[in-house]
């Protein structure tokens, strides 16, 4: 009667023993929960940005805690952890989308090639135009789908003639794997598209003005399995074209499109490394615990 | 153990959530039945006021819409109008067109003698019917030396008489029709001489003393051009307001003071911002008094938190995941709100505005501070014009004893809530046209 009790009590502090079966060749090299320091290489040879020593507050709230790390170029990092882990938090740093939050403030260094994006002289607007976002939740504009992806080119001034516009709309739709969808109703609206049709099409607005890093917050969390696919599918493809920061709750998706992987864990980052290495020998016990479902 | 246990006592685990559902179920349904009649009640008692209240205006008001014209045989008399001979404009302005109505009225009755007698006859008609014949002289000069029946208005009494509102069986002195034109119009109706035909003067005319002259031409005048201050000023500044202080200003105490206070003005009563606009604009800027523009430059005062209030819940209302979708496209905040917040808020802001403009139509006490109370015969023309607006005209009209100005009265009320209506179905066809999903 009472065994069950502190079975659950001991699920909710330290894992069972009984689920916790040694693996044939452990690798975890850290077994304190307590240590928080980061393992795993933080660098990589061909960096497209730079993170160092990132702390992010919610006005009295430190949700993001000295986090340090490299995001190499045309490579698909992927962020992973429990759900207030901070993730979407360091992500949103990487375009200012947190500048956003008035009680947001961030501190720290984060580079985008050699440029400080935190720095007086840079732009909001221009880092946005740099590094695009694809939301967790589509979310298109409630105009044509044409005038989507027509948006940030034209904000932008990157064409001069219609049919400079006309031929990115179509490129961009084509990278995105929407055109054959969408060809014969370009004016119907971006809302009347099916859930996953709706997010392509946030990504191809994102890639409509050609920035260099594609950030994703939770892509898929709102679709089906298949259009999960063809949005995997497709980040698969655009890795040759851009850096791609992808958070995601689905530690399959993680392993099956990304080939860096990070786990955060309230606020800190625990591990990082390559995403086979992440999920085969994790090298940190919390990141051990969180890929083999033990909680999360 | 036989006997049964009160169920109360039983420990929780062994009852049964059947029976405990059941025991409380008639309670809540008689609840919801009691809650159902209570609205019934309120609903149905409501509705019965506004019909009361609707059928007594357009009972009262419905037939200020007729007017009574009596057919008089007039004779273009050449030399009576224009002993001349020119034609001149001049002379046919100031001729005597008062001794055409009387020698008509006098043929339709030629037995008719004795002062008292012919003063009687000649008020059957209106004052107005000597302006009607210049017109018709000035407008066609060819009419000079023919003979026409004409249809000329009729005196306030009568028309009110023809309408069945005054009873004959009162005694003459209490009557302000007397016993003799009460002979004389039944004979005039009986050769079919009488005729209601539809008031175009109601809607031509700008007030006037006499009942059967008064028109709310002049107020609806006024309360266009106010409305126009009202809306040129208090909209965009509204829309401004709303969207500086919902995405642009930042949020602390300032802001927050702002905030309340904007909210208290939309409480304030109106008479204060009546008052307001009599120490500022009248006596400090020196605007003329009775000027729709001082009436708009008011009622934007009161109209204004309305619209500001409507606005920040239209802005509030539009889904953040557009404004990060614009912000994420690296739009800046300008760009973001002009190209997608603002269209989508567009619809409730018009709602709120249209609501604020039909609010400001109503009003009438603090028109009343700037002077906007007086009798004004003419049409205003412009802007600084002096002028009324429609519920200061009822307001004015309400106050006056003749029969003739309580059914005008109702009139004029049902134009006002035609206008309100009509205001209000259009904010109503805006929501419903400009609304879009996302």
């Amino acid at each position: 009667m009472s065994t069950t009790a502190i079975e659950t009590e001991s699920v909710l502090g330290q894992p069972l023993r009984s689920a916790a079966e040694p693996r044939q060749k452990s690798t975890i090299e850290v077994t304190d929960y307590n240590n928080r320091q980061t393992v795993g290489k933080i660098t990589v040879d061909n960096p497209k940005m730079l993170c160092r020593e990132v702390d992010v507050y919610y006005g009295q709230k430190q949700a993001i805690k000295n986090v340090s790390l490299d995001i190499g170029a045309n490579e698909v990092i992927a962020f992973i952890g429990p759900s207030g882990c901070g993730k979407s938090t360091f992500l949103r740093c990487l375009n200012r989308m947190n500048d956003t939050i008035p009680s947001a403030r961030v501190t720290g260094q984060i580079k985008l090639d050699n440029d400080d994006i935190y720095a007086k002289e840079i732009d909001v607007v221009q880092l946005r135009a740099r590094v695009g976002m694809v939301f967790q939740k589509p979310n298109p504009f409630p105009k044509s789908i044409y005038e989507n992806v027509a948006y940030g080119p034209r904000i932008h001034g990157m064409v001069n003639t219609k049919a400079e516009l006309d031929d990115l709309v179509r490129e961009s739709l084509e990278r995105a794997g929407l055109i054959k969808e969408v060809e014969k109703r370009m004016l119907e609206p971006g809302t009347s598209l099916s859930g996953g049709q709706q997010q392509r099409l946030c990504i191809a607005r994102a890639i409509a003005v050609n920035p260099e890093v594609i950030l994703m917050d939770e892509p898929c969390s709102a679709l089906d399995p298949i259009a999960t696919a063809k949005i995997e599918e497709l980040i698969d493809e655009l890795r040759e074209n851009y850096t791609i920061v992808i958070v995601t709750h689905s530690m399959q998706q993680a392993a099956r499109v990304s080939q860096r992987t990070a786990y955060f864990h309230l606020g800190d980052l625990i591990e990082i490394g390559d995403t086979d290495q992440i999920f085969t020998n994790p090298r940190h016990k919390l990141t051990e615990d969180y890929i083999t479902g033990r909680f999360g | 153990m036989n006997k049964p246990k009160p169920y109360s006592d039983m420990p929780l685990r062994n009852r049964d959530i059947k029976v405990i559902v059941n025991a409380g179920l008639a309670r809540r349904h008689a609840a919801e039945q009691r809650f159902r009649w209570y609205g019934l009640t309120a609903i149905s008692l409501g509705l019965i006021f506004v019909v009361l209240m609707f059928g007594s205006i357009i009972a009262k008001g419905l037939p200020a819409f007729w007017q009574t014209y009596i057919q008089v045989p007039i004779a273009f008399d050449a030399a009576t109008l224009d002993p001349q001979g020119t034609r001149d404009p001049q002379a046919l302005a100031s001729a005597d067109y008062n001794a055409l109505v009387r020698s008509g009225l006098r043929q339709l009755f030629p037995n008719i003698e004795g002062r008292l007698e012919l003063r009687a006859l000649y008020g059957l008609t209106s004052t107005d019917a000597a302006y009607e014949l210049q017109r018709q002289v000035q407008q066609n000069p060819d009419l000079i030396g023919s003979n026409q029946a004409i249809w000329l208005l009729a005196a306030a009494p009568v028309d009110t008489f023809i309408k069945g509102n005054i009873d004959r069986a009162l005694d003459e002195a209490e009557r302000p029709i007397k016993n003799n034109q009460i002979e004389w119009l039944d004979q005039l109706q009986g050769a079919g001489k009488i005729e209601k035909q539809f008031n175009t003067v109601l809607f031509g005319n700008g007030d006037s003393r006499e009942p059967e002259q008064a028109g709310i031409r002049g107020a609806l005048m006024g309360s266009f051009f106010t409305l126009l201050v009202t809306f040129l000023l208090s909209f965009p500044i509204g829309v401004a307001t709303a969207v500086y202080l919902e995405e642009f200003a930042p949020k602390n105490r300032w802001t927050d003071i702002i905030e309340v206070n904007i909210n208290n003005l939309a409480a304030v009563p109106s008479i204060v911002f009546g008052l307001l606009g009599l120490a500022v604009f009248i006596n400090f800027f020196g605007l003329p008094r009775s000027a729709p523009l001082v009436g708009g430059l008011v009622l934007s005062l009161m109209t204004l938190p309305v619209i500001i209030i409507a606005g920040r819940a239209a802005l509030t209302s539009v889904p953040p995941s557009i404004r990060e979708a614009a912000l994420g496209m690296g739009a800046s905040k300008l760009q973001m709100v002009g190209h997608h917040v603002l269209p989508l808020a567009m619809p409730g802001m018009l709602t709120g505005s249209i609501i604020g403009m039909a609010r400001a139509l109503g009003e009438s006490a603090p028109l009343l501070m700037i002077g906007m109370v007086a009798f004004i015969v003419d049409v205003p023309k412009n802007f600084l014009d002096p002028a009324t607006v429609l519920p200061v005209q009822i307001y004015l009209w309400s106050d006056l004893p003749e029969r003739a100005f309580v059914e005008r009265t109702s009139a004029a009320i049902m134009v006002l809530l035609a206008f309100m209506i009509l205001m209000n179905g259009l904010a109503i066809i805006l929501r419903k046209r400009f609304e879009r999903r996302w």
